[in-house]
């Protein structure tokens, strides 16, 4: 089926996330809609899958307009999505989650049919190799698993236009390579794919057609052949570079020793953290790689003390921190960028200025006889925006209207405006823009040579690769290994996925 | 190593999470706990040489079964130790990471129970303990928990926190008395009782899905709403036309045969419309949420609404049907506390089984079965403080009274297995 979209606008109050934007994807074919976050690809998805309505523009199939009034009638239209966040219920089992929502009955009393549902899995995950037990329950599935479930639940419905937004945000570069081979596959049963993503390489590896998205506007389409340059420019505005250049480490004394720390879920008494021991020297970085929810999280925020360690030490410089409470912990020289910054990094509907000195507003010289020196703070935020190249019209706006790169931007500022022995950095780029990422990078290395311990914890591989001088892998909760970061890519996913070095070698 | 062999694809993963998990003490000690306190009260508590009498038969039976006359201090030890072997057992099964299955905490609760009665019953020539008498003011008692605690589970399977189901108990039961005196049957109340809890849910629902309010909040303003309006017209209209408040009861239907067989068949099957009603609502909900398409549908709105809304699937409907479903539901059971014991309205007469109902259904883990199996538990606690009062035991009457909330405050903090509510209760859902 040939899926055209034309002129579609959407709008959210003043904001225009889709303006007046034109697609073709024919039949057989994968389209990728290549942007960065926020540049409105999922909204037009949304508005394309009848969860948005649109403010303005056709959807046309096989060339006759069509209106969606929801999901349901774009379904039975043959439009299939694989949403960015999986659209499964974690307690249903895959036959369940297949069914719901065209549930077949039978019997008198019009019960379901599960035996029809499970067939039908079976016979979907057979022909594509998906291996999916049909009565596996989701949330005992791994993330690339549940993927392939919403794939069987979009081509149960018979899709003809499977739409796939960010796919391989959350897989290991093994299950990624699967995932392109069935979007290959897809295609060649005449399927029509469209592919979202901001990954350059995905695109270049299965794209036919590339069509360029920025600021909610097509600023041009690509073909496959075009370099991740080109790509990447015409995807940010300007010329970028695509690595922070960084001398060697150099390594001096340990300065975070991590022994034997756990980290158990009080509701489940699951272990996130499982004995994990590992040190980072002065001057270098570590980066602790894996797919997310593999306890990497928990470890950053369990060195800090946001999280209660069942077991374990954490030991910064020869002292002994677990136990002492996150105030004493940052005082004794850790910074922390957290892993979700508009829910945990600023506080939204403070001034940029406070939110420069959230952690140090009860000290000299922010603080006078007991109250704040608003002179100081507001000399001090020109400092630190000026210096860390916040984008803001004014050092008063709220931290919440900020985009995510320059609210990343104010996160750093704070806690590198300290004297740092360690810095935690969960996800430090997620999100952010070609360009922010590059001032980031440099930001963190520049902490480095300064002499303070990194650890960086990142699902994206391109990260790990820029930033480590020593590559941590974490696999449910236990550190699978450390190693050097010239270790090859596909290594690196064996291990991610539970292999050790020498067995992923 | 080769790809294939770490392939994520196989469910392997959650296997080896188990791996992971911690063994959870929290159970077995709680029953060694209990089980130890009645070895040490009713066991050794009770004086050597009196007997204790218990009573299962009743005049109507089939078969007459004898009456039982037990030496007290040795059942009541014999029986405590069974609670204590049980417990053992069961912290045996934790060190191995395997949970015990249902018959364990029934076996328990009925040795515990035995020893308690032993103990109380000891040494009372003149009195026994009727079983009969007492399981069946425990269903009675339950009636209402029960419709309550289903309508719960109904509205919170859909994502909706119903706290007003008090006030549909207290609507339900206004509502039954005043129209089945109107029209001078018991039975019009059956009717009217559903309605008047239909229209509190539609209140809740509206509020919840249209305008996002607080839902706990909205959820306790209808229960004083409701308390305040049925005061009004009881102090007013009501006692200004006692015709309009009369005591009609629906009389007990005993079914043949079945109410004959000992033991069971006064306890069930000598009831009246109302409680075969119940058993026919429990039985049908629990098929139709785990086996319907309906079901299907209201799991999923009320665990990941966003997935339903993504297959075409109504949220906000689904939930608005569902609540003032449960709304009729939590109605008629009000009509236990009227036309079913054969009352007048009386203000306030609820008197938090609305509450009490909400801890049930967290008990039953959100399924109508289980909401069924709390509600028996929380109606027997109350049945045998009755029971407990007539043969004149030695506790007094106000922490008999206390034992039904004790129990709950233990079984909602969990004491009995970490629950998992609807992971989108409570939060409205918007687009």
């Amino acid at each position: 089926m040939k899926l055209e979209l034309r002129g579609i606008t959407k709008k959210f109050g003043d904001f225009t996330a889709n303006d007046s934007i034109d697609l073709v994807v024919e039949p057989g074919t994968v389209h990728a809609l290549l942007g960065e976050n926020g540049a409105g690809k999922s909204t037009l998805m949304n508005v394309l899958f009848g969860l948005y309505d649109a403010d303005g523009g056709d959807i046309l199939l096989d060339d006759e307009p069509t209106v969606f009034a929801g999901p349901g009638d774009a379904m039975a239209a043959g439009i299939g999505m694989v949403h960015q966040h999986f659209m499964l219920v974690p307690v249903f089992t895959v036959a369940e989650s297949v069914m719901l929502g065209h549930e077949e009955v039978t019997g008198p009393a019009k019960l379901l049919d599960l035996g029809a549902a499970r067939a039908k899995v079976k016979e979907i995950s057979d022909r594509f190799g998906f291996h999916i037990d049909p009565d596996a329950v989701i949330e005992d599935l791994s993330v690339g698993a549940q993927q392939r479930v919403e794939i069987i639940k979009a081509l149960s419905r018979d899709a003809e236009v499977l739409i796939l937004d960010e796919p391989t945000a959350v897989l290991t570069p093994q299950e990624t390579d699967e995932l392109l081979e069935i979007i290959g596959q897809l295609r060649d049963t005449g399927t029509a794919v469209v592919l979202i993503t901001h990954k350059l390489r995905e695109v270049k590896a299965i794209a036919d057609q590339i069509t360029v998205i920025r600021r909610g506007k097509v600023v041009g389409t690509a073909e496959p052949t075009a370099s991740q340059e080109e790509l990447a420019s015409l995807m940010v505005g300007r010329d970028v570079s695509m690595t922070v250049s960084k001398e060697p480490a150099q390594p001096g004394e340990p300065m975070l020793v991590v022994d034997g720390l756990s980290v158990v879920d009080p509701a489940t008494s699951l272990k996130h953290l499982d004995r994990v021991s590992f040190e980072v020297r002065a001057g270098e970085i570590l980066a602790v790689a894996g797919v997310q929810g593999n306890g990497q999280t928990e470890l950053a925020e369990a060195i800090l003390g946001i999280v209660p360690s069942a077991e374990g030490a954490v030991t910064l410089d020869g002292r002994r921190l677990t136990g002492s409470s996150i105030r004493e912990a940052l005082d004794a020289g850790i910074g922390f960028v957290p892993e979700d910054r508009t829910e945990d990094g600023v506080v939204a509907d403070f001034t940029i200025t406070n939110n420069l000195i959230l952690d140090l507003y009860d000290k000299a010289p922010y603080s006078k006889a007991g109250a704040i020196d608003t002179a100081f703070a507001a000399k001090n935020a020109e400092e630190q925006v000026e210096r860390f190249d916040v984008r803001t019209t004014s050092t008063q706006a709220l931290a919440g209207s900020l985009s995510g790169g320059n609210q990343q931007k104010v996160v750093l500022a704070r806690e590198l405006a300290r004297d740092l022995k360690l810095l935690i950095a969960s996800q430090p780029t997620r999100g952010l823009d070609v360009g922010s990422i590059e001032f980031v990078h440099k930001r963190i290395i520049e902490e480095r040579d300064n002499g303070a311990a990194v650890l960086i914890v990142s699902s994206e591989l391109d990260e790990v690769y820029a930033l480590a001088d020593r590559i941590a892998v974490m696999y449910h909760g236990r550190i699978v290994d450390i190693v050097p970061p010239d270790t090859d890519r596909d290594t690196l996913g064996l291990m991610m996925a539970g292999a050790h070095e020498e067995e992923a070698a | 190593m080769s790809a294939t062999t770490v392939d994520t694809a196989t469910p392997d993963a959650a296997a080896s999470g188990d791996v992971l998990k911690t063994k959870s003490w929290k159970g077995p000690i709680g029953l060694g706990v209990v089980a130890l306190i009645s070895l040490l009260i009713f066991g050794f508590g009770t004086p050597s040489g009196s007997d204790t009498t218990f009573v299962v038969a009743t005049s109507s039976d089939f078969v007459h079964l004898p009456t039982l006359t037990l030496p007290s201090k040795i059942a009541a030890i014999v029986l405590s130790v069974i609670a204590l072997a049980l417990a053992g057992y069961s912290a045996y099964l934790a060190n191995q990471y395997r949970k015990p299955g249902l018959w364990l905490p029934i076996v328990y609760g009925m040795a515990v129970m035995g020893a308690l009665l032993s103990w109380a019953g000891a040494g009372r020539d003149n009195t026994s303990i009727q079983i009969t008498g007492l399981l069946t003011s425990s269903l009675f008692l339950a009636v209402p928990l029960i419709f309550g605690a289903l309508a719960g589970t109904l509205c919170e399977r859909s994502g909706i926190v119903n706290i007003a189901i008090e006030g549909q108990l207290l609507a339900g039961a206004f509502f039954a008395a005043l129209m089945a005196s109107m029209v001078g049957n018991a039975y019009v109340g059956l009717i009217a009782a559903p309605l008047a809890g239909a229209l509190v849910g539609a209140v809740l629902a509206i509020f919840a899905t249209k305008y996002w309010v607080n839902q706990i909040v909205v959820g306790v303003v209808l229960n004083m709403l409701v308390i305040g309006l049925t005061s009004f017209f009881f102090s007013t209209v009501m006692s200004d036309n006692p015709d309009l408040n009369r005591s009609l009861g629906l009389a007990a239907l005993p079914i043949p045969l079945l109410s004959s067989i000992p033991i069971i068949g006064p306890v069930l099957f000598d009831q009246n419309l109302l409680v075969y009603t119940m058993y026919v609502v429990v039985i049908v909900f629990q098929i139709m949420l785990f086996k319907s398409r309906w079901g299907l549908r209201v799991r999923a709105v009320g665990e990941h609404p966003k997935a339903a809304d993504t297959v075409g699937i109504k949220v906000n409907r689904t939930r608005v049907r569902n609540t003032i479903l449960g709304g009729a539901i939590a109605g008629l059971g009000g009509a236990f506390f009227t036309v079913a014991s054969g009352l007048a309205f009386g203000k306030e007469m609820t008197a938090g089984k609305g509450y009490i109902a909400l801890a049930a259904m967290i008990l039953g883990r959100w399924s109508p079965r289980g909401a069924l199996a709390a509600a028996l538990l929380f109606g027997f606690a109350d049945a045998l403080r009755v029971q407990l009062g007539i043969i004149g035991s030695d506790i007094p009457s106000q922490f008999l009274a206390m034992f039904p909330y004790l129990a709950t405050i233990f079984a909602v903090a969990g004491l009995v297995g970490h629950s998992r509510p609807p992971a989108a209760e409570g939060i409205p859902y918007k687009k």
